[in-house]
């Protein structure tokens, strides 16, 4: 079996031609891999078919859960556990525990929200990038086409992205080393060959 | 009739493409340092050794080096501790409350503001900590944590114990969103860069970001999420630290205008700072094109909105002690602005509430000399509020034999000394090394907000199609 990722790459300019781009090529029945662009364009996932994000309900269930471990901490270790008269007011005061309730509930919310956010897409440290044209971090956006995953002719697909106002449309081809990327390999491979050489963030020409 | 809503003026000049955006901005990472930027590097290591040696002084002799006495226990640490607070906040005002309400000018500001946030955060750190003492015990005084030094668990009705976790998270959090938002960012240095070095330090703290499209969705909720999280945090924050005087007994503290006064004033010198700050990184970095005349009248104008809000809060002060009757509150007042502490009270009134009511005049508004000028009077203005409020009250105490007058040492100096080298360090270090505007932010507002767009938007309105006007007529005769 064939191991190596074939990729047909189409390189957009403007914004706006992407975003018409991914609704005709996908109203003509190619499935798009996946557009890379150097910041967020409103509407591109609406364009792709995406679902909406789900980080507002991991935030709402860190954030509750940051509530419920304040309010029993202050109300364990300041009634239950050793409860002290502090100018003869009550030992469960509850309006005392709001601050730090609430400072929690934020705390919670927005570690556990956006540490789950970077986990769960793969965004580490160690993390090796498959980078399919280096210029989408800069001001080109980049659709990738995945040939395995598509019925239609690589030619039929060429001429669909370029009718789609691709500026060029090329292939790209992974193989089953470069597609897997380990963090080793790659720092090894960045010390001894040097920068442009760099198995997968190296130029593609 | 016509109805045409104004056009706004471009937020990037120059005819920028997405293109000269990353060149502007990484070519100061990758370039070697700028003369200035070495002398000021140096100038900021010298204040944090000379402030390092009084610092070290202190923890070796104790706090009895700095000018507290038996009346006044509270002096300038506990004033500069609010002071950095106070200006942290305009970086999170800029970054949350802006992006909640969309309003596309932030973009160009936002990085530097929110680096500016979490470096006074660590200076304000660094005030009760040293006033501590002893700060390597400090963990189990100011954590939950069981010890024997005394009661067994910290004090939750205490708002001391609320400032530990309202600062403590306001940091974190803060941390968390500069970075997130730094992370494509570091993916377009990493990309570009040539050395083994950097492409490998770069390319870790990028996380290896991609910006597929799916990412991107999942990072804007999570931006969005952060800034609503930040934004009630931000006001919760110094609201706590008004607290600390609030909720004591203490005539000139004891009043309930502290929180939303404390949280005006701290954006007002937030913004003050953030005005210094980027005036000079606009200056040295050639950023003339992305931080505009635009950019800086828009902060002038929040420095008069929230500076009149503390000048109305001063005066409101002072007549509520008067009308509440009680007789110690109102000499604590008088006394604030006659004793012998008037000098100070008086340089508060004229930086804070005189000097920015100068914005009002457009041409001093859109001035950089002038800005840059105002902006440090009131820095200097918000400085001797907190000075006023804190030694001002304290220093005539109940009984006439333990009045006295602080007279500050030069361990109170040289430790001030210590965080403005610590702050000015981190911020140069930042600046050389990582990218000072946001680019992925700016990329995005650039095709509606650039200069070409705007003279296209101009051109329609003052040559308005008929097709508009025909739309509009017919509306009417219906």
């Amino acid at each position: 079996m064939d191991k190596n990722k074939h990729f047909l790459v189409g390189i957009f300019n403007d914004q706006d031609d992407l975003l018409h781009g991914v609704e005709d090529i996908r109203k003509k029945g190619v499935k798009i891999h996946e557009v890379f662009t150097p910041f967020p364009i409103h509407g591109l996932e609406h364009a792709l078919g995406y679902e909406k994000s789900w980080a507002p309900k991991a935030a709402f269930m860190f954030g509750f859960l940051g509530t419920c471990l304040a309010i029993t901490m202050q109300v364990g270790m300041m009634a239950i556990d050793w409860p002290m008269v502090i100018g003869g007011k009550p030992y469960l005061s509850i309006p005392d525990f709001v601050p730090v309730s609430f400072e929690f509930t934020v705390l919670l919310a927005s570690y556990g929200m956006t540490l789950t956010f970077l986990f769960v897409r793969g965004y580490l440290p160690h993390a090796v990038p498959r980078i399919f044209d280096i210029r989408s971090t800069d001001d080109k956006h980049v659709m990738a086409i995945d040939l395995a995953n598509n019925s239609l002719s690589e030619e039929q697909i060429r001429s669909i992205v370029k009718d789609a106002h691709a500026e060029e449309v090329y292939r790209r081809d992974f193989t089953d080393e470069e597609n897997k990327g380990s963090f080793l390999k790659y720092v090894v491979d960045l010390f001894t060959n040097g920068v442009t050489r760099s198995s997968r963030i190296a130029h593609h020409r | 009739m016509q109805i045409v809503s104004e056009v706004r003026e471009p937020l990037v000049t120059g005819g920028k493409t997405h293109k000269d955006v990353t060149e502007d901005i990484c070519k100061q990472i990758e370039g070697a340092p700028a003369p200035a930027w070495l002398a000021s590097f140096a100038a900021s290591l010298l204040a944090l050794a000379i402030g390092g040696y009084y610092l070290g002084d202190l923890l070796w002799n104790g706090i009895g080096k700095w000018g507290l006495n038996k009346s006044v226990q509270w002096a300038w640490d506990i004033t500069n501790f609010v002071w950095w607070v106070g200006i942290g906040h305009a970086g999170t005002l800029i970054s949350a409350v802006l992006l909640l309400f969309r309003q596309k000018w932030r973009t160009s500001i936002n990085r530097a503001a929110e680096a500016m946030t979490i470096f006074a955060v660590i200076c304000a750190l660094f005030w009760p900590i040293a006033h501590m003492g002893r700060p390597w015990i400090g963990p189990v005084w100011a954590f939950p944590l069981p010890n024997t030094y005394g009661s067994l668990w910290v004090n939750f009705n205490s708002p001391l114990l609320w400032d530990v976790f309202a600062i403590g998270t306001y940091f974190s959090v803060s941390l968390l969103f500069w970075y997130v938002g730094l992370v494509p960012d570091f993916a377009t240095i990493r990309d570009r860069a040539t050395s083994k070095i950097s492409r490998l330090m770069y390319g870790m703290l990028s996380l290896g970001w991609d910006g597929s499209a799916k990412s991107w969705m999942h990072y804007e909720a999570v931006s969005l999420i952060l800034a609503g999280l930040s934004t009630p945090l931000v006001l919760s924050v110094h609201t706590i630290v008004s607290f600390d005087f609030a909720t004591s007994v203490i005539p000139g503290w004891h009043t309930t205008i502290f929180p939303p006064y404390f949280v005006a004033g701290a954006i007002f010198s937030g913004f003050a700072m953030v005005l210094t700050l980027m005036l000079v990184t606009r200056k040295v970095y050639h950023l003339e094109d992305y931080i505009t005349i635009e950019h800086i009248e828009m902060m002038n104008i929040i420095i008069i909105v929230t500076g009149s809000v503390v000048g109305i809060a001063y005066l409101t002060e002072f007549f509520i002690a008067w009308y509440s009757g009680v007789e110690f509150e109102l000499y604590a007042f008088i006394n604030r602005s006659t004793g012998p502490y008037w000098w100070a009270y008086l340089s508060m009134m004229t930086c804070n509430v005189v000097s920015p009511q100068l914005f009002w005049i457009k041409s001093i508004r859109t001035s950089l000399t002038w800005t840059f000028v105002l902006s440090i009077i009131v820095n200097i203005g918000m400085w001797f509020e907190r000075f006023v409020i804190i030694v001002t009250s304290l220093h005539r105490d109940y009984l006439p034999s333990s009045w006295t007058y602080f007279v500050p040492t030069i361990h109170d100096v040289g430790t001030y000394l210590f965080t403005f080298g610590l702050f000015f360090t981190f911020f140069f270090l930042f600046a050389k090394f990582f990218p000072v505007i946001n680019m992925a932010e700016v990329k995005s507002v650039l095709k509606e907000a650039n200069s070409k767009m705007y003279r296209a938007r101009r051109t329609l309105v003052t040559e308005p199609l008929p097709s508009i006007e025909e739309k509009v007529t017919e509306k009417e005769a219906h």
